[in-house]
């Protein structure tokens, strides 16, 4: 089972500020620790949300909003995450632990997240002879 | 914590420890057997004490030391050689958790690859490699490990039981081999993971077509072996062809459990995450700068299927030329027999009905159905149906699996309709 570990955005990491040369190194074992282990599949940090654009349907059935960062509320922001191949929900607890404290200052904080399967989604017949008919048609429009 | 939360948290940090932990005793005592027994105490010790008094900071550490203070009772208990007793006693100062960050980087690294090369030895029968392999490198239980292959679990652990006898009896030295042995026996432990790997991805029998726990351990232990043994081609072609088939873990068989073929398959559910790690392995075998060798072959073909974005796009002539590029360096009629497909589909059937008229001959692929087969759809490619039906038909008589035989049959009867 797949998990991400979502590291959660602070004043700092909003700012732009750089995190200290020992947290980053401290990151890059974990990391590596993580690559060692065999569960690590990807990482990655992300920009300050001022970099960032969210799109909203404040309208049920209307267009789409655009909005440019930053956003505020720091901690409904997402820094950067860790997506693990573990083999129970424990195991992602385990390793989640390991981290090392994101941020420091009190403000760090990682939300662990359970990945659905993909099966879940297409297990339903339905859906599946639908995918099936758009596949060939798009098939034949190639061909 | 509740005491069954604790239990399952233990079951996790040996998930994560027991691998380092039995490897970093194997280096001491010099026997696997005995370093999992001490490891396994450690865990016993664990499993009454935990729930009490909680979870310490750092559980390898702990289980480390635990194990440690065992194996030096155990050694003054046997009186052992004094010279061994001494060389141990040396570099036994117990851990602390300073140790224990210290080995994260080369050494346990070299504990863990001593490990995994000495539950693959050649001594040991492919069966037992597996299944001690599993056990050593996987921390998965015997149960487990029965499951995942359809036995029974007294099976597994008397074939547990045997092989560590074994690697004592003939008094397996826990070492990385040297030299010229090291590619053998690197081929051995590549072997040994894609067994497993396969064995899980197509059960060759049993209900369930998939057995993902062997595919995953498999695949994580060729991500392992990417990391501590970053210099050779082969470990990252083997990680690249099994990540790349992981990505159709999900689109190789329909609702009712059939296999769908390649050709067939939804690609907009491969999984693109694994794909670009394929690719990203694949990468790292070709930039060691050496020639590719057949896994890294085998993952160049498969990532040209993941690279099409649609079946009709796919690079034909491209694994035409790496089938051939794989022929030179691992000679087999399967292979080939997969290029005539490749050019038949690159540059036209005739000219993949060469090939296959070729490996007529070949004795061993005399009983073979996939050869009468694939030429039987040459021929109806070329209008020649009345060969093309023989061909199924014989094809049929050869097949051992109930539903290719129908299939076949079905196409055989198509031919005579026409």
């Amino acid at each position: 089972m797949r998990f991400m570990m979502i590291v959660k955005g602070t004043k700092d990491s909003e700012a732009g500020t750089m995190p200290s040369q020992e947290l980053l190194e401290a990151m890059l074992r974990y990391n590596e620790e993580l690559a060692k282990a065999g569960v690590l599949l990807a990482a990655d940090g992300l920009h300050a949300s001022s970099q960032g654009i969210r799109i909203s349907y404040p309208e049920p059935g209307g267009k789409p909003k655009v909005m440019d960062g930053p956003f505020t509320e720091a901690k409904e922001i997402i820094a950067g995450y860790t997506l693990i191949e573990v083999k129970s929900r424990e195991e992602a607890i385990e390793w989640a632990m390991r981290m090392p404290d994101p941020h420091g200052y009190g403000e760090g904080q990682i939300e662990l997240r359970q990945i659905i399967d993909a099966t879940d989604l297409t297990q339903n017949p339905d859906t599946l002879a639908m995918e099936a008919s758009i596949r060939e048609q798009i098939e034949r429009r190639k061909t | 914590m509740s005491d069954s939360s604790v239990l399952r948290t233990i079951d996790a940090i040996w998930r994560i420890e027991s691998a380092k932990l039995i490897a970093g005793l194997a280096r001491m005592v010099r026997d696997v057997g005995l370093a999992e027994d001490l490891a396994q105490d450690a865990l016993v010790i664990a499993l009454e004490r935990w729930p009490a008094t909680g979870i310490p900071d750092n559980p390898g550490a702990w289980l480390m030391t635990t194990a440690k203070r065992r194996a030096i009772d155990l050694l003054r208990r046997n009186k052992l050689r004094d010279q061994k007793y001494e060389e141990f006693g040396r570099g036994s100062d117990l851990y602390t958790e300073n140790d224990m960050d210290l080995t994260m980087d080369g050494e346990v690294g070299d504990d863990l690859l001593r490990l995994i090369f000495t539950t693959c030895h050649p001594v040991l029968s492919q069966e037992a490699r597996v299944a001690l392999t599993l056990r050593l490198l996987g921390g998965l239980t015997t149960d487990e490990i029965a499951h995942a292959f359809l036995v029974a679990e007294s099976t597994i652990a008397q074939r547990i039981v045997r092989a560590k006898r074994t690697l004592s009896a003939k008094r397996v030295d826990f070492e990385v081999p040297v030299g010229e042995e090291l590619q053998d026996r690197l081929s051995t432990v590549l072997e040994v993971i894609y067994l497993m790997f396969n064995e899980g991805y197509s059960a060759t029998s049993g209900g369930s077509w998939i057995r993902p726990l062997l595919c995953q351990e498999a695949l994580r232990l060729g991500r392992i072996l990417a990391e501590i043994a970053p210099a050779e081609p082969e470990v990252h072609g083997l990680v690249a062809l099994m990540e790349i088939q992981s990505s159709r873990f999900k689109t190789r068989v329909n609702a009712s459990g059939e296999p769908i073929l390649l050709m067939d398959q939804n690609r907009a559910l491969w999984d693109q995450l694994l794909i670009r790690r394929g690719l990203a392995a694949l990468e790292r075998a070709r930039r060691l700068g050496r020639p590719l060798g057949p896994y890294a072959l085998q993952a160049a073909i498969s990532a040209c299927h993941a690279q099409a974005r649609l079946a009709s796009e796919t690079d034909w002539a491209r694994i035409a030329a790496l089938y051939e590029a794989l022929s030179r360096v691992m000679p087999s009629p399967i292979v080939e027999l997969n290029r005539a497909v490749a050019i038949a589909m690159a540059f036209g059937p005739a000219f993949g009905l060469q090939i296959v008229d070729e490996l007529a001959s070949e004795p061993s692929l005399k009983d073979y159905h996939l050869l009468p087969s694939v030429r039987g759809d040459f021929l109806v490619k070329l209008d020649r149906i009345d060969e093309a039906r023989g061909e199924f038909e014989r094809a049929a008589s050869l097949t051992r699996n109930v539903r290719e035989r129908e299939l076949l049959l079905k196409r055989a009867a198509e031919c005579s309709n026409q």
